[in-house]
């Protein structure tokens, strides 16, 4: 797949890189797919929860990153797609029914989440996202009948392929993993397609967008439609890979960190939130042996990156080459 | 160039007591009527706020008329959304930068041609690449990385995708060397000699003059004068007398 041909630093040169890049990718991910052969069980429950939150910063970085709309509520659709998976899942539905019904209802949910973003932007999207998240966390935590309120729902089964179980560790990450590239791929697709470079004219003009006959009520709802869907896919291989779900996780500093995930890769950027999400989810335990310093030092890895690299880590390659120009 | 009265072409577009403004309280044109024909420029002129710009942006659809009525061949347009005058035939380039900087020149036409079948992209885009030889040098450069004049030109082409019978077009002059200028009015005055209608808001005044038919001059959101662009031209009070000062000297 050369999905990179989007990144604008690689834009000039680009035959040759695009090859090497490609291969270059076709290494990390094989080489990611055999790394928990070396791990023990926790470090692959990780590497899953990586793949996990992959696709739902994936579908965030559609909707923040190249549709330039501000959403601080995507922990509330993949925790949606996690509540309809360890409901139905327990009930014994089909998981392979479950995923794309959670897909459709946070896709539909994320049409209707979308609408305030045709009338106000940036801050104020913010916080009326902010406000969703809250209030799904709230219905969470609240409606006990439905969602165990607190204690959550537990014993969350797992699914089986062609009969295969499923069950182990490593036969659960694969599966994540082939699941987690496939909608990488699709989205790869969408953003090279000229529907999907509409999301971008969205980002960087939408008066302009608009006289080009680019329907600009569509793809602002379609934005955020999507990055839901990708979250409630998410979520439904969460509730399954944890096999227990619970409010917690969908709190919306949960949606804060997602956030930060897309801007420290570099904000629509095709592979900004494998980066980000490295930082979100695996970082944290590397500093675990820190304790009580460790969010202290988190957060001012973040600050300094921030002042020192606004554009995140794949604008590096850019910043250098623009430095040579310069001198 | 600029040229006779054919006053018998049809009029292509009619603004008839048109009220437009940004909002309720806000009236930008106050009853302005005019028409732009086929086959012509019509440039429309007047000072800085006069409300150039908010005419054309009434006409594509962005503002809705309060009052009034705009035609398009004899049919009204008032509440049609921009892609719907656009897939009539209607483009529009506004004042400034247009092009989606961070998308290469290849991106930003695809764009401009996203409302039309897949099937006839390809050959459409080659269509302009084929006027524009600069612009199909740097087909898979960056839209940032072109010059003022390229880039015009670009936004320009990505118009011309739709095959527009009308041309909108805001200040397209700013920004350029007076040879790009020249060059740009060129093509627009070629467009309309195949036939299309462009209706051009200009601030270079004199430039815009040689290559148009006709001159409107609008002054508080009402249309003041209505002249054909030769008897304007030899007017030697040009400047003093409906432009308030407001025009730069004309580029040499
Ligand atoms: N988006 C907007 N919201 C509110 N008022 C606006 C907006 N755009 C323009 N105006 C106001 O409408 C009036 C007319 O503006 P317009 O842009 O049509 O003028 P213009 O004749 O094109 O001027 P210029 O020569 O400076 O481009 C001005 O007073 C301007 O302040
Ligand atoms: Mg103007």
């Amino acid at each position: 797949m050369s999905v990179v041909a989007d990144d604008v630093a690689l834009a000039r040169t680009r035959r040759p890189l695009l090859r090497t890049a490609n291969i270059a990718i076709a290494i990390v991910v094989v080489a990611f797919a055999l790394l928990p052969l070396l791990l023990k069980s926790y470090g692959t429950y990780l590497c899953t929860l990586f793949c996990v939150t992959l696709m739902a910063t994936y579908g965030l970085n559609l909707t923040v990153g190249y549709a330039g709309q501000m959403s601080l509520g995507q922990a509330a659709f993949y925790g949606i797609g996690a509540y309809i998976a360890a409901i139905a899942l327990k009930a014994g539905i089909s998981f392979y029914l479950v995923l794309p019904v959670a897909a459709i209802v946070c896709f539909v949910v994320g049409l209707l989440i979308g609408f305030p973003a045709l009338r106000v932007q940036h801050h104020y999207l913010a916080f009326a996202t902010l406000g969703f998240n809250i209030l799904v966390y709230l219905v969470m935590r609240n409606e006990e009948k439905i969602t165990g309120g607190t204690y959550g729902i537990s014993g969350v089964p797992r699914p089986t392929l062609f009969g295969l179980s499923l069950d182990g560790v490593l036969a659960f990450f694969w599966f994540t993993l082939a699941a987690t590239l496939i909608l990488i791929a699709l989205l790869g697709w969408l953003l090279r397609s000229p529907w999907g470079r509409a999301f971008a004219a969205l980002r960087d003009n939408p008066i302009r967008a608009e006289s080009l006959g680019i329907n600009i009520t569509v793809y602002t709802l379609l934005a955020f439609a999507i990055g839901a869907a990708c979250a409630g896919i998410a979520g439904v291989f969460f509730a399954a890979l944890v096999q227990f779900v619970e409010p917690a996780p969908f709190h919306f500093a949960a949606s804060l960190m997602m956030l930060l995930a897309i801007i420290v890769g570099g904000s629509g950027r095709f592979f900004g939130p494998v980066i980000g999400t490295v930082v979100i989810v695996l970082l944290p335990e590397w500093l675990r042996f820190m304790q009580n310093w460790y969010l202290a030092i988190f957060g001012f890895a973040v600050v300094a990156l921030m002042i020192w690299l606004p554009g995140g880590v794949l604008s590096i390659p850019e910043r250098f080459a623009l430095g040579k120009v310069r001198r | 160039m600029a040229i006779d009265e054919a006053r018998g072409a049809q009029p292509m577009i009619v603004f008839e007591n048109v009220v437009a403004g940004y909002s309720p309280s806000l009236t930008i044109l106050n009853g302005t009527t005019f028409d732009a024909r086929a086959g012509e420029i019509t440039l429309l002129i007047g000072p800085n706020g006069a409300g150039k710009s908010t005419v054309l942006k009434t006409l594509f659809g962005i503002l809705t008329p309060r009052s009034g009525e705009i035609r398009f061949e004899s049919r009204r347009i008032n509440a049609r959304t921009p892609r719907e005058l656009l897939a009539d035939g209607i483009a529009f380039v506004p004042q400034g930068r247009n092009l989606f900087g961070s998308l290469s020149v290849r991106h930003n036409l695809e764009l401009g041609g996203i409302t039309l079948p897949r099937a006839d992209l390809a050959a459409r885009i080659d269509e302009v690449l084929a006027r524009f030889p600069r612009i199909r040098e740097r087909i898979d450069n960056q839209a940032s990385t072109l010059s003022g004049g390229e880039q015009k030109q670009l936004e320009i082409g990505r118009a011309l995708l739709l095959r527009p019978r009308v041309l909108l077009i805001d200040e397209p002059s700013i920004g350029l060397s007076p040879k790009l200028v020249q060059d740009v009015m060129t093509l627009l005055r070629a467009l309309a000699d195949a036939g299309t209608t462009v209706l051009m808001v200009e601030q270079n005044v004199r430039t815009a003059l040689k290559y148009a038919n006709r001159a409107l001059v609008l002054e508080m959101g009402r249309l003041a004068l209505d002249r054909p662009a030769a008897e304007l031209l030899d007017d030697a009070d040009l400047n003093r007398l409906f432009l308030g000062g407001h025009v730069k000297a004309p580029a040499a």
